[in-house]
């Protein structure tokens, strides 16, 4: 393959300690994700989900194998580069939001503005867009307590998006909505994800919103126990390589 | 991160948090104002009595009887304390032609003019005095120029007791009471300073030798030696005790002090007390310290969520303490802001209400208080922050802002 894949995992696993017994957070998973792919990572609760994305999304650190992102070797890199990194490349939506609370929505939007040091003048700028795009302009100077559950969510995308990274990490970013604003929530990922072009990562234990992704992973005890991409991408472990 | 927008988000954080963030404002507040009122009372005690002394000037010496040693133990056997006379003086005025003598009887006496009357202290003395303690004559003429032994019924008025017992009339020529003797009022005068307690101003000056008799005594209170012309104090008052030795068959049964050396010891004194009881302060400001680094432990620990959020969105470590800090560091600022503002207006308050004892706070003392506030906020504030930047963002995250 000629094309540096955005993601590449090899061999990559993460190991907990919990009450003096080793727990296989992530055990030997190799991966590959394309830019402007579209994939839901599904499992029961305990599989290795949300270790993968905090793996994926920089938070942590595989124990042993490896992880490039955007053909860069992860595991040597420091904490200040590491934090710079996940500013520049990738966004992160939570199921609970995490909006802070003293914060307007358009404060709420720009703080990863803030963090890297844009002027106020530029940082108004962008939020304008952003606000506008994410039709939230009225709602600028709101709290995050005066808004509904939808568009907190879309204030916590617009802030993953400030500072327009390649990857978006979703953990259940409907999971804490009503149907129809999981609805609204996802059609807005989707059309980042179409027009933008932009790499989405959807964590879920729903089936149904997973279905959705053009690329299914399901993880079990740690393990990649099928890729419905896996042809482009690699041999999950554990399974039999189909005949 | 830019400083402004560190600022206005260490701010928002504060306001936010009214309630701890006052509370935490109030305890170093009050801690640096108590350093500040705890120095300016050493301070303000210090200048009291550096000011009740200064009228004795450097080359006073003071004779009192009895010998009071700091050696301990008791005085040896038969050693009879005799007391000081006129003679005794009389003889000193011969054998030390250069210094001046000013002797001082005091005694509690009934003063009466027409229907007023008082009860004052009455100095017995002579005209030296005058030059001694730097009395100034406001009126009239100063005590005459008798043989000390010679008892005169003539006084000189303290311009206080004037007023009282005369208001605006002149006292010139009239005659009070003391007890029961009559006494023609010579002149009045003015004493710029006090003397440890009472105001020589309400005080009245007679002759020694009228004291001696109204009060039907031989003994001198004070004996007060001025040395002449530069003259040093040490081997005078080494020569006066070796006179008064001879003088009392050989028994040392006299005592000098130097005020001005007593002064210099008592300043001394006062500066160490005034450090202690800063360092009574200072532990104050460790408590709030202390407080200050609870609250923020419990602050850090609230707001991991937040933490973990900042990290996720491409904050690194140094740049999370850096926040911290900078909340520390606006809290204790502006606690040791109203400390200072607070600590001042008190002074500021007892100068009305006691402007006999003025309170002081030196510069260093407010300097060193807030310059002590800013340190322990950081320091205090240091621990939690590093710990709460450490925290790894996944583990941050599982908290719920």
């Amino acid at each position: 393959m000629s094309e540096t894949p955005l993601v590449e995992l090899t061999e990559a696993s993460r190991r907990f300690v919990l009450g003096g017994q080793t727990v296989m957070g992530l055990d030997r998973v190799d991966l590959r994700i394309r830019q402007g792919e579209y994939l839901a990572v599904m499992g029961p609760s305990g599989s290795g989900k949300s270790t993968l994305l905090n793996l994926l999304g920089l938070l942590d650190r595989p124990d042993s194998g490896s992880y490039r992102l955007d053909g860069q070797l992860i595991n040597p890199l420091g904490e200040q580069t590491l934090a710079r990194l996940r500013a520049e490349k990738i966004g992160f939506v939570f199921q609970s939001f995490h909006l802070i609370p003293r914060l307007s929505a358009a404060e709420n939007l720009a703080l990863p503005l803030v963090l890297a040091g844009w002027s106020p003048k530029a940082r108004a700028a962008r939020c304008a867009s952003l606000l506008d795009q994410l039709n939230l302009s009225e709602r600028a100077h709101h709290l995050p307590h005066q808004l509904s559950g939808g568009q907190r969510q879309r204030v916590a995308i617009g802030r993953a998006l400030a500072l327009s990274p390649p990857l978006l990490l979703a953990d259940e970013p409907t999971g804490n909505l009503d149907s129809q604003s999981g609805q609204e929530v996802m059609h807005l990922l989707e059309s980042l994800h179409q027009q933008a072009g932009i790499t989405l990562i959807l964590v879920t234990h729903d089936g149904a919103l997973g279905a959705r992704a053009a690329r299914q992973l399901r993880m079990a005890d740690g393990r990649l126990v099928s890729d419905s991409g896996a042809a482009e991408g690699a041999v999950p472990r554990g399974e039999a390589p189909c005949a | 991160m830019r400083l402004s927008d560190c600022l206005a988000f260490a701010h928002q954080a504060l306001t936010r948090h009214r309630g701890r963030s006052s509370l935490q404002l109030l305890a170093v507040a009050a801690a640096v104002c108590s350093v500040l009122l705890l120095t300016a009372l050493g301070e303000g005690a210090r200048r009291y009595v550096a000011a009740e002394f200064a009228f004795l000037g450097k080359d006073l010496l003071v004779m009192l009887p009895g010998r009071k040693q700091t050696t301990g133990g008791l005085p040896p056997l038969g050693a009879s304390l005799r007391d000081i006379t006129l003679e005794d003086m009389a003889f000193l005025a011969r054998q030390l032609p250069r210094v001046r003598l000013a002797p001082l009887v005091v005694g509690n006496s009934q003063i009466r003019q027409g229907a007023r009357s008082r009860h004052r202290p009455v100095l017995g003395t002579t005209m030296t005095f005058f030059t001694t303690h730097k009395l100034r004559l406001v009126a009239g003429s100063p005590l005459p120029d008798v043989p000390a032994t010679q008892a005169t019924p003539v006084c000189v008025l303290g311009a206080g007791l004037a007023q009282e017992l005369f208001a605006a009339r002149s006292p010139l020529g009239q005659w009070i009471r003391i007890d029961d003797r009559r006494f023609r009022v010579l002149g009045v005068f003015h004493s710029a300073s006090s003397n440890l307690g009472w105001q020589l101003d309400d005080s009245l000056l007679i002759p020694v030798g009228s004291a001696l008799a109204l009060y039907d005594t031989q003994a001198l209170f004070r004996l007060f030696i001025q040395a002449r012309d530069g003259q040093p104090l040490s081997p005078l008052a080494q020569r006066l005790e070796q006179l008064m030795r001879q003088r009392h068959q050989g028994n040392l049964d006299v005592t000098l002090l130097q005020p001005d050396a007593m002064l210099a010891t008592f300043s001394d004194i006062m500066a160490t007390l005034t450090l202690a009881v800063v360092g009574i302060g200072a532990i104050s400001l460790l408590v709030a310290g202390i407080l200050l680094m609870n609250l923020s432990l419990v602050s850090a620990r609230q707001r991991t969520a937040e933490i973990g959020l900042l990290k996720a969105l491409g904050a690194p470590a140094r740049l999370i303490l850096q926040l911290l800090l900078t909340e520390a560091l606006l809290l204790t600022g502006l606690g040791g802001l109203l400390g200072l503002a607070v600590g001042y207006g008190l002074v500021t308050l007892s100068g009305w209400v006691y402007p006999g004892f003025p309170l002081a706070i030196p510069p260093w003392a407010a300097l060193a208080a807030l310059a002590c506030a800013l340190g322990t906020g950081l320091l205090f504030a240091w621990l939690p922050a590093a710990r709460a930047a450490r925290l790894p963002a996944v583990a941050s995250l599982r908290g719920r802002l």
